[in-house]
Parts: C-alpha cells; structure tokens; sequence
C-alpha cells in the first residue's frame, strides 16, 4: 500500500473519530428510557439482577442466538479442519502441573457461585463456563487433558445441549403466547435450568476451541 | 461531561484506532487484535452513551455482554484460521 | 390463533433444531433431517405468505414483552418474499449437496498436500447449513437494531466456516479474507447501533422510525453511514467486492450456490430495508452514489467473468456483476413501487439462477475434473440436461423474456423512463450484453469436439435434475412474478 493511500486512511479515520466525538457532545436526552421500563417490569422476570433479566428474559432471544454463534465458531474450526494435538508438545513442568492441580477444584467452585450469583448480582453461565474453560486450559498445557480432533459421540451431545435445552424451553413458551414467553412463576426455575446447561456447553464449547487446535508442529514430529 | 460522555469518548478512540489497525497493518494476528480493539470501542459507545445522564442501564450493558460472547467466538474461529494456515505452510512449504 | 402455529418463530426454531441435532448426529450425518426440516420450512414460508396476504403484516413479540423492552420479529411483504426466495432456492440445494457430497467422496476426494487426516469436506456442512438457514430467516424477520447485529454475525461466522469446509489452504485464506471483512464491517454497523441507542434510548425498529423523522441530528447520520458502508462492505457491492470471486470461486459447489444465491442477499435486503423505514431521510443523498456504484459493480463484475478461463471465478464474478443491478433500484425508488419490485424480482431470479449455475458448474466439474473453460469441451453430448440448466439460468441473468430476471429489468426500466432518467438505460442492456458474452462463452467451450483421450467421471442423475429446476424455475419466475411482487403491498 502506498503512502499516499495510507495518509488518507489515517485521516479518514482521525476525521470520523473527530465527527463521532463531536456529533456525541450536543445530543439531548435519550426521548425513551429504558432503565425505568426495565425496573418495572423486574418482578415478572423470576430473578434479581436487571442485566440477567435483560440477557435471559427480555432480550433471551439474543442470548439464545449468541449461544449458536459460539458453537458456530467451533463448527467452522472443525470444518476448516484439525489436527491431533500431542500430550508431549508441552514441555513437562512440575510447577504447572502442580498449579493445575491445586487451581482446577477452586475453578469449579468459583464456576458455580457465579452461576448461583448471577441471579442477584453480576455473573451468569457465561462468566461460569469462561472460569471452567480457563481450568481445562490450564490442564492442557499442563498435559492433564487430552485433546481431540473430531469430538465423539457423548462430547457432541455435552457441547450442543446448553442450545438445545434452550431452545426447547423457547418453543414451549409459544404454548403461553410467544417464543420465549415464561410463566412469571416458573420464570426463576426456567432461567436457573438454561443457565445451568449453558453453563457446561459453553465452559466445553470454549475449551473445545483450545483444545481441538490445529496442531502448528512440522508433519515429521507428528506420529 | 458526565463519566457515560467520557467513556463513549474513549470509545471512539479505540473504535478508531481499531478501524485504522484493521486497514493499515498487514500481519494477521495484528488485525484481529484490531478487530478487538476497534469491538471494545463500539462497546464502550454503546454503554457510555446511553448512560451519559448517570443512569446505569441494564439494556447497554446486556448487549455488550452479549457482543463480548460473540467477538470471543469471531476471534477464536479467526485465530483457528490463522493457525490452520500456518499448519498447511509449515507442513507443505519444506516439500518438493 | 394460537401461537403455537405460528409460522414466524417456528421459521426460526426448525432449522436451529435441525442443525443442533446435525450436529450431535455426527459428521456427515443429517442430510435427510435437513430435507424434512426445510421441506417443513418451505411449507411454513407459503403458509404464512398466504395468511399475510389475507391479514396483514404479522409481529411476533418474543417472550411477549413487546418492544421496546423485547425483541419484536415483523414478517411484512419485504420480509416474506425474501423468506420464500430462501425456502425455494434452499432446498433443491440441499438435495444437490447429499448427492455431491457422496459422490464427490467415492470419485476423488479432493485431497492435496498436508491434507489434515480423516477429512472429508462435507464433515459440517449439515449443521452449518442449518445455522445459515437459521440466521437468514432471523434476519429478514427481525425489527430490532441490535438483534440483527446478531443475526448478522451467525451469518457471517456460518458462511465462514462453509468457505474453509474441507481446508484447502487456498479456502482457508478465503475464509480470512472473508471473516476479517465481515468483522470490521459487523463493528461499523454496531457503532451506528450504539450511537442510536445513545440517541433515542431504543434499538427497536419501529419505535426508531417516527423518533428519527426527517430530521435528525448529526450523530445518526454518521451511524447510519457507518451502518450503510458495513453493510454494503458484507454485500460485496463495488468497491468492496474484493473478497468475494476467492470465497465463492473457491468453495464447494452447493455452498457457493447458498452464498451466492441468498447470504450477499440478506445484507442487501438490510440495506433496503432501513433507508425505507429508520434511515429514510438519508435515502435521498446516498441513492445516487448507490446507484452509481452499481452501475460499476455491473460493468466492473462482467468484464472480470469475462476475462477469466476459471468457471466458478466466471460465476462467482457474475454474482458481483449481478448484486449491481440491486443498488441501480435506489435512485429510482418512488412512491409508485415499481422501483422496489424490480429490486425485489432481481434479488428472487438472481437468486434462482445462480444457485442453477453453481450447482451446474459443480456438475460439469464433477465430471470433468477440472475447473477451467478449456476442460468444457464435449461436455454438451454427454450432459446435455447441465448445459441447458446452464443456458436457461444464463437466460435470467441477462434478462430475456419470458424470465424472471427479464421481468426484473423491465420494471427498473419502466422505472426509469417513468422518471426520465434514461441514462440508467444504457448501463441496463449495456450490462445485459455482457452478460450474454459470458455465458455464450461457457456454452460455446461446452459444444466444441472433446480430444480423444477426454474421460468423464458419471454424475448422479439427481444433480444434474436439481440445477434444471432451479433454472426452469427462475426462468418460470417471470410468468409467475407478479404474484410474488403482490406480497410487497403488504406493508
């Protein structure tokens, strides 16, 4: 690329921050406020926290499609294709494994107190199932777990059964009137049961995408 | 200025850098960083500036939440591509 | 009526369910799950196509909240007849590929040096399909800012993965490309979300179109020309067509048939859609310059399928010609619809016809073994049915009557004359002629005398039958168009 295409681009870029910052000074109130529509509607939603009550309840439909990306971006990975990944390509290392062994069950007890607390307070299955996922990273390059390349029968159930609890939970809503719909007093449970299945899918979904790496290593070194 | 002003500010710069990073630099693991950069910008517009009369709003930051999850899932599969390339040179590019 | 036979979410949930449950079934499985799935969806898209012409445009409030604390889905004239186009154009494709996909794995499988071991390049292909097909119909279906960011991202990342199927270096790079252009393009689009959202407080469609009137601040103007160049950028309309001929060129026939003939389709259809309603007031000072990159997307699009000796390149360069005559429509829209009909028509019978020709062209490959226009001769004796696919999808793309895409450029011409700006007239028959350039081109490579020493691997007949329906059905589209243009009314 030549200097002159670089220099507008640089100014292009600097002239569209400016406009942005700019065009953002003057703008009155927002006419529609969702905080105070959000509050009011809190004590249908079946848990505490606003955010998970938007996340799961009043935009759930996002969050569904958002779990079906993320199994996506392992589909496509799979689909441009691994490689086996050896146990040996970490060097052994006394201190780590040992750090994996002693950091695994706190990940797991940490992974379900912010499933737990995600109906109150900030957490959730995805805060949840990020910890499990940097525990069995953790594992990997402590060469304590395996890796894959095509996952077998029983993972590929692990890993798509957060979507599909979720989604058969979305279809019985049109009993009540609309994709997603829960009943106000089933609303805690319902939420708990996809937060709990997301949670494993996704901690296996996001390790998946380490684990199943492609292996970089020369064809010579591979057995 | 309100703090929600400022951050969407902060925003905007990152949102720009991000965008210059993805035109302007070749390496690829350099443009999906810009990618992330130029992600957390627009993130930060999208929380700052709905909440620059002080107001903390649940919808913005549910969103983010959400767009966190799904540039996760962009980055990891572009890192898995870019891996997957650098597998096919490493084995095909020392043989006749 | 109750909701549970409701078409609108159902168009959603079934090929989410099919696709997870393709998943689970394993690699290479699901082929069969994702006929009756899409034989089901199809029947859901004609349902609902005739309910909405009895009663209206139709909301589905999700969680039944109702916007603007929910999310609403709107399936309006707009948006069905793009669901149908998907439906339609999907399932023959979905019959092509199980026979492709077996049959390419029993000739040769492609394999190439450092081929990863215990690949087969069909491996995801259900499963993405279905999350593809899933994303689509979320996507025209949706009426909130936000959530189409989303489905704009399922799209993306399923399309990706379907351009690296099988992992041929050279797919892998396409893939990239593809992923990194659609990602810089998704975080344009969700900085004019969140500046509208900062604005107005709302990211829901309707709620957005009286609030925006006629004259909004500068900050939406920037969002929605940061919204407009993503977008444009993920439709591959000139200049930002650079990604496209390698990612469609170089995929697996039935995927570059599905991404060329619906996903460019859906940011298209997003476009439209929001310089019609949120954005309208923007639509008079950017229809020109859209207008105009079409006109080069057309001739710029031709003259490369032109120069090219590869045939999924010629295709593939034929889709960016083709995505042109979709932006000609903005300087023309009008109250009158005739504009919006012919975009509507183009998109359908562009739709049709390159799916036909993709699919066509992975037969001719299939059998010949090769890519190239030279390795076309004597293909005319041996599958005569593939070359007339090919000849009547080519039909459609130059717009001869009676097809569909003949139908689509009379009423854009009607369009223009009706509005004396005849000039757009010259880039219409001057792009038609091209057109018909390129495709006699393949046609007149396919009836030369094949050399002696030509073998030509058997194609499963089911194949070649799928790309003649499709092109008998987008050249058919022209006698029954009018019907599907009647869906527009419905507002």
């Amino acid at each position: 690329m030549n200097a002159l295409l670089r220099g507008c681009t640089v100014l292009a870029c600097l002239g569209l921050g400016l406009g942005l910052a700019w065009s953002m000074l003057e703008l009155p109130p927002a006419p529609i406020q969702m905080p105070g529509l959000v509050a009011s509607h809190m004590d249908q939603s079946g848990v505490d926290h606003p955010v998970t009550a938007v996340l799961l309840n009043f935009r759930g439909y996002d969050t569904l499609l958002e779990v079906a990306v993320l199994l996506l971006a392992l589909l496509g990975m799979l689909a441009a294709g691994t490689t086996p990944l050896h146990a040996s390509s970490f060097k052994e290392a006394p201190m780590l494994t040992a750090l994996a062994r002693a950091l695994t069950p706190i990940a797991v007890l940490v992974a379900g107190y912010l499933l737990w607390a995600g109906a109150f307070k900030p957490g959730g299955a995805f805060q949840a199932a990020a910890v499990l996922a940097g525990a069995a990273v953790l594992l990997r390059i402590a060469g304590l777990l395996p890796s894959w390349t095509t996952p077998a029968d029983g993972l590929r159930l692990a890993l798509a059964a957060g979507l599909l609890v979720f989604l058969g939970v979305a279809a019985s809503g049109l009993a009540l009137g609309g994709l997603l719909a829960y009943p106000p007093e089933w609303a805690g449970t319902l939420i708990l049961l996809i937060e709990t299945s997301l949670t494993v899918s996704l901690a296996l979904i996001l390790a998946g995408l380490f684990l199943a790496g492609p292996d970089s290593r020369p064809p010579e070194e591979q057995s | 200025m309100s703090t929600g002003l400022l951050y969407a500010m902060t925003g905007v710069l990152l949102f720009v850098l991000g965008m210059g990073g993805l035109f302007l630099r070749r390496a690829l693991m350099t443009k999906v960083l810009a990618f992330n950069i130029q992600g957390s910008g627009a993130f930060l517009v999208l929380v700052g500036l709905g909440q620059r009369s002080g107001i903390p709003d649940p919808v913005p930051q549910a969103m983010v939440l959400t767009g966190i999850v799904v540039s996760v899932a962009a980055t990891a599969l572009a890192l898995a591509l870019i891996r997957r390339l650098a597998d096919n040179d490493m084995g095909t590019g020392d043989e006749p | 009526m109750s909701a549970w036979l409701d078409p609108v979410p159902w168009l959603i949930l079934l090929p989410l369910i099919w696709a997870t449950l393709a998943f689970i079934l394993g690699p290479r499985r699901g082929g069969r799950l994702a006929m009756a799935g899409l034989a089901i969806q199809l029947g859901l898209a004609v349902y609902l196509a005739t309910q909405m012409m009895a009663t209206g445009p139709r909301v589905h409030s999700l969680g039944g909240w109702g916007a603007p604390l929910g999310i609403d889905l709107l399936a309006d004239g707009l948006a069905v007849a793009m669901l149908l186009l998907t439906q339609i154009a999907a399932l023959p494709l979905v019959i092509y590929a199980r026979a492709y996909f077996s049959a390419s794995s029993t000739a040769s499988a492609p394999q190439w040096e450092g081929a990863p071991r215990r690949m087969v390049p069909s491996d995801q292909f259900w499963p993405l399909t279905g999350f593809l097909l899933a994303a689509l119909n979320a996507l025209f279906l949706s009426a909130d800012l936000f959530n189409l960011y989303v489905t704009l991202e399922l799209l993306t990342l399923a399309a990706v993965g379907l351009v690296a199927l099988g992992g041929k270096p050279s797919q892998v790079v396409a893939a990239l490309r593809y992923l990194l252009v659609s990602l810089a393009a998704s975080g344009a689009y969700l900085m004019g979300v969140a500046l509208i959202y900062g604005t107005y407080g709302t990211v829901s469609i309707a709620h957005l179109t009286p609030l925006i009137g006629t004259q909004p601040p500068p900050a939406i103007w920037l969002a929605g020309g940061l919204m407009m160049t993503g977008l444009l950028a993920k439709t591959a309309l000139f200049p930002f067509h650079f990604w496209l001929p390698p990612a469609h060129g170089g995929a697996a026939a039935p995927v570059s048939a599905l991404l060329s003939a619906l996903v460019v389709k859906a940011s298209f259809y997003l476009v439209l859609r929001l310089l019609l309603e949120p954005l309208a007031p923007m639509a008079e000072a950017v229809s020109w310059l859209l207008g105009l990159l079409g006109a080069a997307a057309i001739l710029w699009g031709s003259w490369q399928a032109l120069a090219t000796r590869h045939l999924k390149r010629l295709v593939a360069w034929s889709t960016v010609a083709q995505l042109g005559y979709l932006f000609l429509i903005f300087p023309l829209l009008a109250p009158d619809g005739l504009a919006l009909q012919a975009g509507v028509m183009q998109a359908v019978s562009h739709g049709l016809a390159k799916a036909a020709m993709f699919t066509a062209v992975g037969v001719l490959m299939l059998a010949t073994g090769r890519d190239t226009l030279d390795g076309l001769a004597g293909v005319a004796g041996r599958l005569p049915l593939t070359i007339f696919a090919l000849g009547l999808a080519g039909v459609t793309l130059m717009g001869l009557p009676p097809s569909g895409g003949f139908l689509a450029k009379w009423l854009l011409i009607d369009a223009a004359l009706g509005q004396g700006q005849w000039p757009w007239l010259i880039i219409i028959i001057g792009g038609g002629l091209l057109t018909a350039a390129y495709v006699f081109q393949v046609l007149r490579q396919s009836f030369l005398t094949a050399p002696e020493s030509t073998h030509f691997q058997p194609v499963p007949r089911s194949m070649e039958w799928t790309a003649f329906m499709l092109a008998a059905a987008s050249v058919l589209l022209g006698l029954r168009g009018v019907e599907w243009i009647e869906l527009l009314a419905v507002v």
